[in-house]
């Protein structure tokens, strides 16, 4: 794929989650707070999504390689194993306390935000941290990338 | 519980929900991968040499969204309440979970559920849980 083409999707990407709402933290903990007054945005953003990219999975599945005959890398990994559980634990506490996950919090970097600044870079911290834990449990020689959706 | 009608935004977060799930649909079938933006963004810092491009030109059109929109859009004003060190918690939280859990809202939440992997499911509902328990924490109980 042609980078310009790449950097098109993301412009879409990024486009749909400030259309969607999702950019503002305070509009996603109205979402995780069914305590107080909730807004159920978020899961319009989902069922929209998911509607237009299950379709996308299906022709993908059948056709088992891309438009341009490339090939397709699917996450092949089954297992749900604690890697698994505890990560996505940790990520669902910060997403909580702060409102942003990846994608929002990268939009929201360059609309100048000081505080959307600060957590991308604790974000890209917790990630290098990750990639040097990492290698330091890889052995050498059997080196394994690690299963990225 | 009762709904916050005065946030709520069922049309746009709709379209915005579409949109998102055709960036992914072109990003399946063009590039025949995931679009997922934690492992997009972690997999940039294994500094693998051919495989840096492509993940640069999509974060690039990420970070081209905000200046575009407001162009076209008054710019939307985020409610950030958290505090400084909340935010560093939260940021190392998010990075380092998201790597280990090999996936975040869009990898695991959109595209796995998807095409409907069982390894997701898992994901989202253990995310989702820890997202609701957190600010129900943070709000309520120890507020």
């Amino acid at each position: 794929m042609p980078p310009i083409t790449g950097f098109f999707i993301g412009l879409l990407f990024g486009t749909g989650l400030i259309l969607s709402g999702m950019t503002d933290p305070g509009k996603v903990i109205g979402f995780l707070d069914l305590r107080g007054a909730w807004d159920p945005s978020l899961g319009l953003v989902m069922a929209g999504a998911i509607a237009v990219s299950a379709i996308a999975f299906r022709i993908a599945r059948r056709r088992n390689r891309t438009l341009a005959g490339g090939r397709l890398e699917l996450p092949s990994n089954k297992t749900i194993d604690g890697r698994l559980a505890g990560g996505s634990l940790a990520f669902g506490i910060g997403w909580g306390l702060a409102g942003f996950c990846p994608g929002p919090a990268l939009v929201s970097l360059t609309a100048g935000h000081a505080k959307a600044a600060l957590f991308v870079l604790a974000m890209l911290a917790g990630m290098a941290a990750f990639e040097l834990m990492e290698r330091a449990r890889r052995t050498p020689g059997g080196a394994v990338g690690a299963q990225e959706q | 519980m009762s709904i916050d009608w005065n946030h709520f935004t069922p049309w746009t977060s709709l379209a915005g929900g579409l949109l998102i799930g055709l960036a992914v649909a072109l990003f399946l079938l063009l590039q025949g991968r995931i679009l997922g933006i934690s492992g997009i963004t972690g997999g940039l810092l294994r500094f693998r040499r051919g495989d840096i491009g492509w993940r640069l030109a999509f974060i690039a059109g990420l970070l081209a969204a905000s200046p575009a929109w407001v162009l076209f859009a008054p710019a939307v004003a985020p409610r950030i309440d958290a505090d400084w060190p909340t935010l560093v918690i939260a940021g190392l939280l998010v990075g380092l979970g998201t790597r280990y859990g090999s996936g975040c809202t869009s990898g695991h939440g959109v595209c796995g559920l998807s095409r409907m992997s069982p390894r997701s499911l898992t994901a989202t509902a253990i995310f989702m849980a820890a997202g609701f328990l957190t600010v129900f924490a943070v709000r309520h109980a120890l507020a």
